[in-house]
C-alpha cells in the first residue's frame, strides 16, 4: 500500500523529505545550503567590511601612538597608555559628568511629558487623530535640521523663542542668548532634545497604556476604586517595562548624541556642552589624536554595548508579558 | 539560549542563568555610575573595568540554562 503526500504538507512535516529532497536539492548543481550561503553572503561580507573591520581596526589603533598630524612617525604599540591617560583625564571625566547631566534631565523630561501626552492621547477625544499626527511632527525630522531649525528660533535678535520669553516676563529679547550663556546652553540642549523626543516616548507609553486590557478597569469601575487610585494600582504599574524600555532606549541614545549639539552650540560656551561624543571628535578630527580617540571610542562603545544588554534583557520582559 | 546541559544537583544551582545575568547587570550599572559620577576620580578610572567584566560576564552567562 503506498501513501500519498502532499508536497506542500511535506514541505511544512518534513514527511517527504526523503522523496522530495533530490529534485529540490540539486538547482543547477547547487545545494540548498549552498544557495541559502550565497544569498547570505554579501550580507555578511558587508557587516564585515563596514562594521568588523572597522571596530577590529579601532581596537588594534586604541594601542598605538598614532597621530594623524604627524603621519611620519612611526607607529609605536604602547600596551594600555591611552586607556590609563582617558581614565586619569578630568577632562575626560567632566565631560561625562555632562552628558549624564544632559542624559539624565532630558530623559526626566520626556518621560513625564511623554506619560502624560499619552495618557491624553489614549482618550478618543475630537480631532485626536490630527493631534497625534502634530505631536509625532518633530520626531520625523532629521538632527541636523532640527538643530539648524532651533539655531534660527533661538537667535537673540530675530528669533521667535528670545520674543515669546520676552512678551512673558518683560525681560529685553536681545539681552540673553539661549546657546550663548553658560547657565542658559545645557538647558537649550535639554529643551530641543525633550521637544524632538518625548513623541517617540509617548509612542512606547501609548503601545503600554493599550496593553492593558479594560476588564482590570471595570473591576476596578465595580469596587469603587477612585481615577487615582486606578492610575497608581493598575495603569502605572502596568506600563512600567514599557516606561523601563524607553528609558533605556533614550539613555542610549542620548549617551551618544552629537549632530543636533554639535550644530546648536558646538559644545558651547566654553566646554559647557561638551558632549563625550563631541570631545571624542575633536580629540579625533581637531587634535588629530587617533590612537587616543581609538581608546576613548572603544570606552564608549563597551558603555553602550553594556547599557544595550540590558535594554535587550527589558525588551525580552516586556515580550514575555 | 539553554544550549548548555549541566547536569541537575548542586552545580546546576550555581549555574542558573537569572542571577549570574542580575549579577552581571548589577556591574554594568555600577560601572555606568562610576564612569558618570562627580565625586572620586579613583571610582571613574575603575569603571571601565567594571563596565567590560560586566559585559564580558553578561554574554557568557547568557549561554547558562534558564
Amino acid at each position: 500500500m503506498s501513501t500519498i503526500i502532499h508536497p506542500d504538507h511535506a514541505a511544512m512535516t518534513g514527511a517527504g523529505e526523503v522523496a522530495l529532497s533530490q529534485p529540490m536539492k540539486h538547482v543547477r548543481g547547487l545545494s540548498d545550503r549552498t544557495i541559502a550561503w550565497l544569498f547570505v553572503a554579501p550580507t555578511i561580507a558587508l557587516l564585515l567590511a563596514i562594521n568588523i573591520f572597522p571596530l577590529v581596526w579601532m581596537i588594534r589603533l586604541s594601542f598605538t601612538n598614532l597621530n594623524l598630524s604627524m603621519s611620519y612617525l612611526p607607529l609605536r604599540f604602547i600596551g594600555l597608555d591611552n586607556f590609563t591617560d582617558i581614565l586619569g583625564d578630568e577632562d575626560v571625566w567632566f565631560r561625562l559628568q555632562t552628558t549624564a547631566r544632559f542624559v539624565l534631565w532630558s530623559v526626566a523630561l520626556e518621560m513625564v511629558i511623554g506619560f502624560g501626552l499619552a495618557l491624553l492621547i489614549k482618550r478618543q477625544f475630537r480631532g485626536h487623530s490630527f493631534w497625534t499626527t502634530i505631536i509625532l511632527l518633530p520626531m520625523m525630522l532629521s538632527p541636523a535640521v532640527v538643530g539648524n531649525f532651533w539655531t534660527l528660533l533661538l537667535q537673540p535678535q530675530i528669533g521667535p523663542f528670545n520674543h515669546f520669553i520676552s512678551l512673558l516676563t518683560g525681560v529685553p529679547a536681545s539681552s540673553f542668548s539661549m546657546t550663548g550663556e553658560v547657565v542658559l546652553a545645557p538647558w537649550t540642549i535639554v529643551l530641543v532634545d525633550t521637544w524632538m523626543w518625548t513623541p517617540y516616548v509617548m509612542l512606547i507609553c501609548l503601545a503600554g497604556l493599550r496593553s492593558i486590557p479594560d476588564y482590570i478597569y471595570e473591576a476596578a469601575e465595580v469596587d469603587r476604586a477612585s481615577a487615582w487610585r486606578q492610575f497608581w494600582s493598575i495603569t502605572l504599574p502596568m506600563t512600567v517595562p514599557f516606561l523601563m524600555l524607553a528609558v533605556l532606549f533614550r539613555a542610549i541614545e542620548n549617551f551618544k548624541m552629537f549632530d543636533m549639539v554639535n550644530l546648536l552650540t558646538s559644545g558651547g560656551p566654553g566646554s559647557t556642552t561638551e558632549l563625550v561624543s563631541i570631545t571624542l571628535k575633536r580629540a579625533a578630527f581637531e587634535k588629530w589624536r587617533t590612537g587616543y580617540s581609538s581608546a576613548l571610542a572603544i570606552i564608549l562603545f563597551v558603555t553602550v554595548f553594556g547599557a544595550a544588554n540590558i535594554y535587550v534583557k527589558a525588551l525580552n520582559k516586556v515580550k514575555q508579558r | 539560549m539553554s544550549d548548555v546541559s549541566i547536569p541537575k544537583g548542586g552545580l546546576s544551582r550555581w549555574f542558573r542563568r537569572s542571577r549570574w545575568e542580575t549579577a552581571a547587570m548589577t556591574l554594568i550599572g555600577g560601572g555606568i555610575v562610576m564612569l558618570v559620577q562627580p565625586w572620586s576620580i579613583d571610582l571613574y578610572g575603575y569603571s571601565f573595568v567594571t563596565i567590560l567584566t560586566g559585559t564580558l560576564g553578561f554574554t557568557i552567562v547568557s549561554h547558562f540554562p534558564e
